[in-house]
C-alpha cells in the first residue's frame, strides 16, 4: 500500500513566481488498485506523480511504500519498487541500445549492474517469449538499437520492462498521449493487463476521459494542487462522459 | 619509410586516449578537455616514476590512477556543483597544468638512459620493432577489456547514462556515480597514453598535452564516421574503426609533413584537418554519408 500523508510541494519558494503545486494531499493507494487521476493543466497531477517517483521531493508530508518511509529516497533507489511509463515514449526506453540491452537494464532494477556478460542465450529466449506477447514481432528484431522503433511500440516496450523484475507500484504519465488512436488503445491494453497479472499497484494520469472511466478501479481529480473528487469502482461505474467533461468546466 | 612507421607508432601510441574520448565524446556525450591535462599528467607521472627507479608497469599503472582521479574530479564537478562539463573540464585542466609543473619539478626532462616499457619484451634487435610489438599488444589488451567492458551490464548502464539518464534512473543506476566512473575510465585510458608517448619520444614536456584533444577528436570523428556510413552496431567493431581512425589520421598528419608543410604549422594543420573531417559529412551529398 502506498499512502501519502499530507503531501505539499511549493516551486519558488518566496519569490513572486511562487506557487503551491501539490497542497496538503493525503491519499492511499491500496494494493492491486489501479487509480485514474485527471485533472486541468497546472492542477498538480504530474507533480503528484514526480514526487511519488522521487524525481522530485516534497517540501512537507510522508510518504510510506508499505511501512517504509520512501519521501526521502532519490529516483534510483525507489525504481526498486516504483516503475513509471513516460508521457514521451523516446524517454522510457535508450535509443541508441538494442532491445535486448534495454531489457537486460529492466531485468536488473532491483540488482545491481555488475562487469559481467549477462545477455546470454538464456536471457535472450526469456526476453523473445516477454516480447512475444504483444505480439507486435518485435521478438526477431531484439538486437535492433531501440531508435528505430515507432512511438507505439516503444512505449509498449517500456511497460513490459517495467515487469521485468517484479515491482510493486506502476506509474503512468499519460502513456498514450503522443500516439495515433490505435497504438494508444494497444498500450492503455498491454498496460492494463500487466496491471492485473502481476497485481501491479497503478497510477495513470490522463487528459483522455473515455480512457479515465474505461481503465481502473478508482477516479480523482485533482485542482490547484488539491484532491476534490474521488470515486470507487462502484460510483466510477456511474459516471458518464458528458459528466465528466463538465467537471473541468468551472469558469 | 621510417617517418611512416613512426606515424604508425604514434597512433598506436595515441590508441588509447582515442578509445577514452570515445568514450567521453561518442558514449557519454560528454566533451571533456580535461584530456590535455590527464594527457600530460600520465607523461609526467611516467617521468617522475621511471626517474624514481619505479618498474615501467607499476608507473604505468600509477600515471592511470592520475587520470582517473584527475577526470573523477571534473565528474564530480559536473554532477555535484552542476557546472558545465565543459567548463569543469577546462577548469581541471588548468589545475592540471600547475599540478604537473609541481610534480616534475621542471617544465620538461628526458627520459633517455632510463629502462622504459618498450624494451621490456626485447625481442627484436630494432628498437622500432620492439616498440611496435609492445604497442601492438597493449592495443589488443585494450580492444578485449574494452569490449568485454561495454557489452557488460556495467557498460550496458554506462552507455545507456550517455543516452536516455531518466530511463537508467528508472532502471536504479545512480547516473551522477556512472559519469564519475565514466569520466575516471576515459582519463586513465588518457593518461595511459601520455605515458607510451612521453616513452616513445623519451621526453616529457609541460605543454605535450595542448591541443591533443583535438588530435584524438579528429580521430574519433573519422570511426564514428565509418561506423555510421557502415551501420555497425556490435561494440568490439566500433572500437577497431575508431583505432582505425586514429591510425588514419596520424598518416595524414604525416602525409602533410612530408609534403612538405612547415613542422611549426602542425597544430594550424592539425586544426584544419579535424575541421575538415567534421565538415565532410555534411557536404558529403555525393559520397552520401547523409543519408538515412
Amino acid at each position: 500500500m502506498l499512502q501519502l500523508q499530507h503531501i505539499t510541494k511549493i516551486f519558488n519558494t518566496g519569490k513572486a513566481t511562487e506557487v503551491t503545486a501539490v497542497q496538503d494531499v493525503t491519499l492511499q493507494l491500496e494494493d492491486g488498485s489501479y487509480t485514474v487521476l485527471i485533472g486541468a493543466n497546472g492542477s498538480g497531477k504530474s507533480t503528484l506523480l514526480n514526487l511519488i517517483a522521487g524525481t522530485a521531493y516534497p517540501d512537507r508530508g510522508k510518504m510510506l511504500l508499505g511501512a517504509q518511509e520512501i519521501q526521502r529516497l532519490p529516483d534510483y533507489r525507489r525504481s526498486q519498487w516504483i516503475a513509471r511509463v513516460f508521457q514521451n515514449p523516446l524517454t522510457g526506453t535508450a535509443a541508441s541500445l538494442s532491445i535486448l540491452d534495454n531489457f537486460r537494464m529492466a531485468a536488473l532494477r532491483k540488482s545491481p549492474k555488475l562487469a559481467r556478460l549477462g545477455v546470454d542465450g538464456t536471457f535472450r529466449k526469456l526476453v523473445a517469449e516477454k516480447v512475444a506477447t504483444l505480439e507486435m514481432g518485435l521478438e526477431h528484431k531484439l538486437a535492433q538499437p531501440m531508435g528505430t522503433l515507432s512511438g507505439g511500440q516503444r512505449q509498449a516496450l517500456t511497460l513490459l520492462m517495467t515487469v521485468m523484475a517484479g515491482v510493486d507500484v506502476l506509474l503512468l504519465d499519460e502513456p498514450s498521449a503522443a500516439l495515433d488512436p490505435r497504438s494508444a488503445r494497444e498500450v492503455m491494453e498491454i498496460a492494463n493487463r500487466i496491471i492485473r497479472d502481476h497485481k501491479l499497484t497503478a497510477l495513470l494520469v490522463t487528459h483522455n476521459i473515455g480512457e479515465a472511466l474505461h481503465y481502473g478501479t478508482r477516479l480523482i481529480q485533482m485542482e490547484t494542487g488539491r484532491v476534490i473528487r474521488d470515486f470507487d469502482a462502484v460510483a466510477k461505474s456511474a459516471l458518464d462522459h458528458a459528466e465528466v467533461v463538465s467537471w473541468f468546466d468551472y469558469y | 619509410m621510417d617517418f611512416y612507421v613512426a606515424a604508425i607508432i604514434q597512433a598506436l601510441c595515441f590508441g588509447p586516449l582515442v578509445i577514452g574520448l570515445f568514450l567521453s565524446m561518442k558514449i557519454f556525450n560528454i566533451p571533456d578537455i580535461t584530456t590535455d591535462g590527464s594527457y600530460t599528467l600520465g607523461a609526467v607521472i611516467t617521468a617522475v616514476g621511471l626517474s624514481n627507479g619505479y618498474p615501467p608497469l607499476v608507473t604505468l599503472f600509477l600515471a592511470m590512477l592520475g587520470g582517473a582521479f584527475a577526470g573523477g574530479c571534473t565528474a564530480l564537478i559536473h554532477t555535484g556543483l552542476r557546472i558545465h562539463a565543459l567548463l569543469a573540464g577546462i577548469l581541471v585542466m588548468t589545475a592540471l597544468y600547475s599540478v604537473n609543473l609541481v610534480l616534475l619539478g621542471r617544465s620538461n626532462l628526458p627520459l633517455l638512459g632510463f629502462a622504459d616499457i618498450f624494451a621490456g619484451l626485447g625481442l627484436f634487435t630494432r628498437t622500432d620493432d620492439n616498440t611496435l610489438f609492445v604497442l601492438v599488444l597493449f592495443v589488443v589488451i585494450l580492444l578485449f577489456a574494452m569490449s568485454y567492458l561495454l557489452r557488460s551490464d556495467f557498460g550496458i548502464a554506462l552507455r545507456a547514462t550517455g543516452d536516455s539518464e531518466p530511463m537508467i534512473r528508472a532502471q536504479g543506476v545512480n547516473t551522477t556515480r556512472m559519469k564519475v566512473y565514466g569520466l575516471a575510465m576515459s582519463n586513465a585510458l588518457v593518461a595511459w597514453s601520455g605515458s607510451l608517448m612521453a616513452q616513445f619520444q623519451g621526453f616529457v614536456d609541460i605543454n605535450m598535452g595542448i591541443g591533443i584533444v583535438i588530435s584524438g577528436l579528429g580521430a574519433v570523428i573519422i570511426g564514428d564516421t565509418l561506423i555510421n556510413f557502415l551501420k555497425v552496431r556490435a561494440i568490439p567493431p566500433m572500437l577497431c574503426w575508431v583505432l582505425f581512425g586514429v591510425i588514419t589520421f596520424q598518416l595524414m598528419l604525416a602525409l602533410a609533413l612530408d609534403a612538405g608543410v612547415d613542422a611549426n604549422l602542425l597544430k594550424l594543420t592539425t586544426s584544419v584537418l579535424v575541421l575538415v573531417i567534421v565538415a565532410l559529412p555534411r557536404f558529403g551529398g555525393i559520397l552520401e554519408f547523409n543519408r538515412r
